[in-house]
This record gives C-alpha cells, structure tokens and sequence, in this order.
C-alpha cells in the first residue's frame, strides 16, 4: 500500500499559504458503501489558481463540489473567508464541465442567469453581462443560442456567467474538456488574460497535466480510490512569457514530466 | 445529369418531358410544402379511385364526400353539430391541461405526492376507457356532464403521466447550476425546471388533446347522440354513407389542425430557439 505513506506528505505543504480564502479542514466523502474522499486538508490562496489534478475516480469533481456548497461533506468542513460552507454563497461562482447553459435562453439571459435570480434590474443585469460577454470575446453573439455556438464558445458563456455575480471564488470544474484542442489552447492562454483582469481565485479541476502546468500557481495532486491529497507542487514559471515560451520553457517542461512521474503509477 | 439522359434512351422520349420532372424537382426542392401537398393528392386519389372500383357500396368516393361535406356545411348541420361536440370537447381539454399539468408538476417535484398519485392514473391511463365510458351515463346521464367528463378520463392521464416524466427528467446539471447561483426553490422550478420540461409537457398535451377527441367521440356514440357523433350514426342508419365520410373526415381534420396550432404556439412562445433552426 504505498498510497497509504503517500497521503501524510501534503500537509506541511498545504499549511505555508499565507492568505487562504477557501480552507478545507478533514474533509471526507463517502457514497454509499464506495470512499470518494479521505481526510482532505488544503488551503486555496486568495487571487491564486490552484488546480486539483489527478486520474479519474481520485474524487477532484466531489472535492470541487463540496467546496462549491452543491454537495454535504461525509465529515470535516469547508471555510470561505472564514465562514463554514453550508450550501452555495454569492462568494463562490461554479463552471460547469457540460457549460449547463439554458437551451431556450439567449447568451445575454444565460451570462445574465446568476444575476437575474439576484433580482437585479433588467438594464443593470444587460449592462454587467454585456461587459463580460465582451471580456470573454463573445461581443456580437449575445442574442445567438447555446446550439448556435461552438463548445468552446459555450464554455466561454458559461465563464462570463460566473465573473459576472462577481464572486471572490471561482470553481472550474474541467471547464475545457468538452472543448477541442485548438481552442482548448486558445481559451488557455485568454483565461490567463483573465485570471491577470479579474484579480480573483480560481479553483480548477482538470486531468489534463499540461494544462494544470500551464495555468497554475500550485497544483494540488490527488491519489484516487480513496481520494487523497498525494502531493502539492508550486511550478515556477514566468507567466509574463509569451504563450509559446511558456510551453517551451525548462520550467515547464520539467514539471510536466515531475507530475507524470507522480501520477504513472495509477495509469491503466 | 446521366441518369435523365439514360431514363431518355431507354424509354425512346424526347429530352422535353425529362425537362417538366426536372423543373418539378427543383420546385419540390425549393417548396418543401409541395411533399405534403402531393402527400395528401395521392391519398385523395387513392380514395377516389378506390370509391369508383367500388370496394363497398358503402365506401364513398373523395369527391362525393366533398360534396357532401359543402351541403352540410351550407344547410347548417355542420355547424350545429361543432356547437354541440365542441363544448364538451374545449371543456374537458382545459380542465384536463390545467389539472393534468398542476398534477403532473406536483407529483413529478415531490415523491410523496407521486406515491399517492401514480398509481390512480398508471391504472387509469391502462384501462380500456371505452369499456368505462357506459358507466359514466348511470351516474351523469346524458347531457354536457357525462360528455366532458368522457374526454377528462381519456385526456388527462397522458397529459399527468407525460408532465410528471418530464419534471422528474429535468437536466441534473441546470438543477445544479440554479442552485450554484442561489437561486430559490420557486427560481428553480419556474426558471429551468418548467422550461426545461415544456417539451415533453406540450407532447403530453397533443396526446391527451388526441385522446379528447377520442373521448368525446365515443361518448356522442355510445352515450349521447348528439354532435358530430350523431351525424355519422344518423347517416349511417340511413345508408347516406358520403355524409356520413364527410362527417368523419371534418372531425379528423378539426383534430389534425388543432394539433398543429399546438405546436406552433409552443414554437413560438416556449421554445423561441427550435423556431430558429
């Protein structure tokens, strides 16, 4: 049981931020007779990505969601801003990995949802999505359906959505899967662009490890069945580089290969 | 461009009648109306011809059951037969869509109160409604009652048991979503829950819509001869077989027409973005 050694590692690790905004204490999850989390302790700097990485069936998603209120922890709690999480708050917004976006609901009424279940005024609510629907690069398409739009633009309706109830925390939850390759790069590079704007903290779940690399001030590792925290990893990497540098640097690349050695054995 | 050529030799015509079915292809292509619109001619024709054989000396041709829908229509019987069918029939679909939904939306949010109603209209939506229909006459008689209250037991168990269905399937993930952004219980079912189901809701109205029809069709025949249904019991009895068609065909076409505005007000007013597809 080597996995069993792996799981006290982290937590020295997990304690040096200095600023957490989102502080999970022991969580665990268990569905029915099947463990999805164990004893999980992090704690998520304010205005940092940190991104929840490991193989499928490691309890990422479960962990995200616990964090996000939309679903009780078996034990152990969630803090945001210091407050335990009892359900979703206006702190925290969620991107879904299916975009859940309104079939019947244009991308203004969609970017706008969050706002609307707030009450806000229709012209207050037009003018705050609109600003988003721009920031995300989707100027011109705001009376256009979510069938009208490609995936990658779906998810980008489904992120302006979340910037646009200005939450402090945002969670990702594999915002880019769903999304082919060559636009999964280019809305890499413009959520950098982003997260640079917004000044807020994002939570992202991904199984991808050159993503996690390439957007992520720390990468949480999680070992699977039961989900444990395996490992934390700072990369240290100049963002002020140029896209092209990044995926070309030392850095990264060393990184890349530091993961993959982490996460080789529970390859199929 | 080869197979007009080829069809030419083969058959030893002249290029002109090929040019007649290739312009009649490109205004098919152009006008999709034109399908339905041969559709319906080759029914007709059909009809007619099988009139003319005659298959039965009861079986009408098309034109004759057109003539004598006009005289129908002209004298008046058509519209005093509508008046009568049609009350019951608009009285028992709105009692059924409105309580059908409300039941439906209830037993498909809440499981205790599916538990209590599934059953009732499981069994009711199985049973043979024809065979029940008689019973109703004991205890309503005749008149607009035991009528409306044919159509209510065809129409809304499938509108109940369609709505409860689509509640109950509404996507997980927008559930999820509302509830991300703090949207309340009440937010959550008329916002994504009711849209999200309208759907299989309006396919559950044009069922129970269907089954009123039949409702109130069985019930001027077997209860009250009155209506539409007596029209084609009284020319039936009398052997007037082309009225007694016209009569038939005008309550098939009432019906087919009611349906197809029905789905065209859910286009239009709920589902604004299939109306652009």
């Amino acid at each position: 049981m080597p996995q069993a050694v792996r799981s006290h590692v982290h937590i020295d690790a997990a304690a040096t931020s200095d600023d957490p905004v989102v502080e999970v204490r022991g969580v665990s999850k268990t569905y029915a007779d099947v463990e999805a989390l164990r004893n999980i302790d992090l704690d998520f700097a304010r205005g940092k990505l940190t991104t929840l990485l490991g193989p499928s069936g490691c309890g990422k998603t479960t962990l995200l969601k616990i964090i996000a209120g939309l679903i009780p922890a078996s034990s152990g709690e969630v803090r945001v801003n210091g407050r335990v999480v009892t359900g979703p708050g206006p702190e925290r917004a969620f991107v879904f990995q299916d975009f859940a976006l309104m079939p019947w609901a244009t991308v203004m009424r969609n970017v706008a949802f969050g706002l609307e279940l707030r009450g806000v005024s229709p012209a207050e609510r037009r003018r705050v999505a609109m600003q988003y629907i721009e920031k995300v690069g989707l100027a011109g398409f705001e009376d256009k359906y979510p069938h009208e739009l490609s995936g990658g633009m779906r998810q980008r309706v489904g992120i302006a959505r979340a910037f646009a109830v200005n939450a402090d925390v945002l969670l990702l939850d594999e915002p880019f899967s769903a999304v082919d390759e060559q636009n999964r790069r280019k809305f890499q590079e413009d959520l950098l662009r982003l997260i640079e704007i917004e000044k807020k903290t994002f939570i992202f779940v991904t199984h991808s490890i050159e993503e996690a690399v390439y957007v992520s001030d720390r990468i949480v590792l999680l070992s699977p069945r039961p989900g444990r925290v395996s490992q934390v990893i700072d990369p240290d990497i100049d963002r002020s580089a140029s896209p092209d540098d990044i995926r070309r640097a030392p850095a990264y690349l060393d990184t890349v290969e530091e993961i993959w050695d982490g996460l080789r054995q529970y390859a199929d | 461009m080869s197979s007009s050529v080829n069809l030419g030799d083969v058959t030893g015509v002249h290029k002109n009648p090929i040019n007649v079915v290739q312009l009649l292809g490109r205004a098919f292509d152009a006008r999709p109306a034109l399908w339905s619109v041969a559709s319906l001619a080759l029914l007709f024709s059909a009809w007619e011809i099988a009139g003319l054989i005659p298959i039965s000396i009861a079986f009408p041709t098309f034109s004759a059951t057109v003539a004598a829908f006009v005289e129908m229509v002209l004298d008046g019987t058509m519209a005093h037969a509508y008046f009568l069918t049609l009350q019951p029939l608009i009285l028992g679909i709105a009692i059924s869509a409105v309580f059908g939904i409300v039941i439906g939306v209830v037993m498909g949010l809440s499981q205790k109160a599916e538990w209590l109603m599934a059953p009732v209209f499981i069994v009711l939506q199985a049973a043979p409604m024809a065979a029940l229909v008689p019973l109703v006459t004991f205890v309503y008689g005749i008149g607009l009652t035991a009528k409306t209250l044919a159509v209510i037991m065809l129409a809304l168990p499938v509108i109940v048991l369609n709505s409860y269905k689509a509640v109950r399937h509404a996507n997980p993930s927008l559930i999820a979503m509302c509830c991300s952004f703090q949207g309340t219980r009440l937010q959550q079912i008329v916002k994504i829950i009711i849209p999200d189901a309208s759907p299989v809701m309006f396919a559950g109205l044009r069922l129970g819509i269907a089954a009123g029809f039949i409702g109130v069709m069985l019930a001027e025949l077997l209860i009250t001869p009155t209506g539409v249904g007596d029209l084609i019991t009284y020319h039936r009895s009398v052997a007037n077989y082309a009225h007694m068609y016209a009569a038939v065909a005008s309550i098939i076409v009432v019906s087919t027409v009611t349906l197809a505005g029905l789905q065209r007000f859910e286009l239009r007013f709920l589902r604004p973005e299939k109306r652009k597809r």
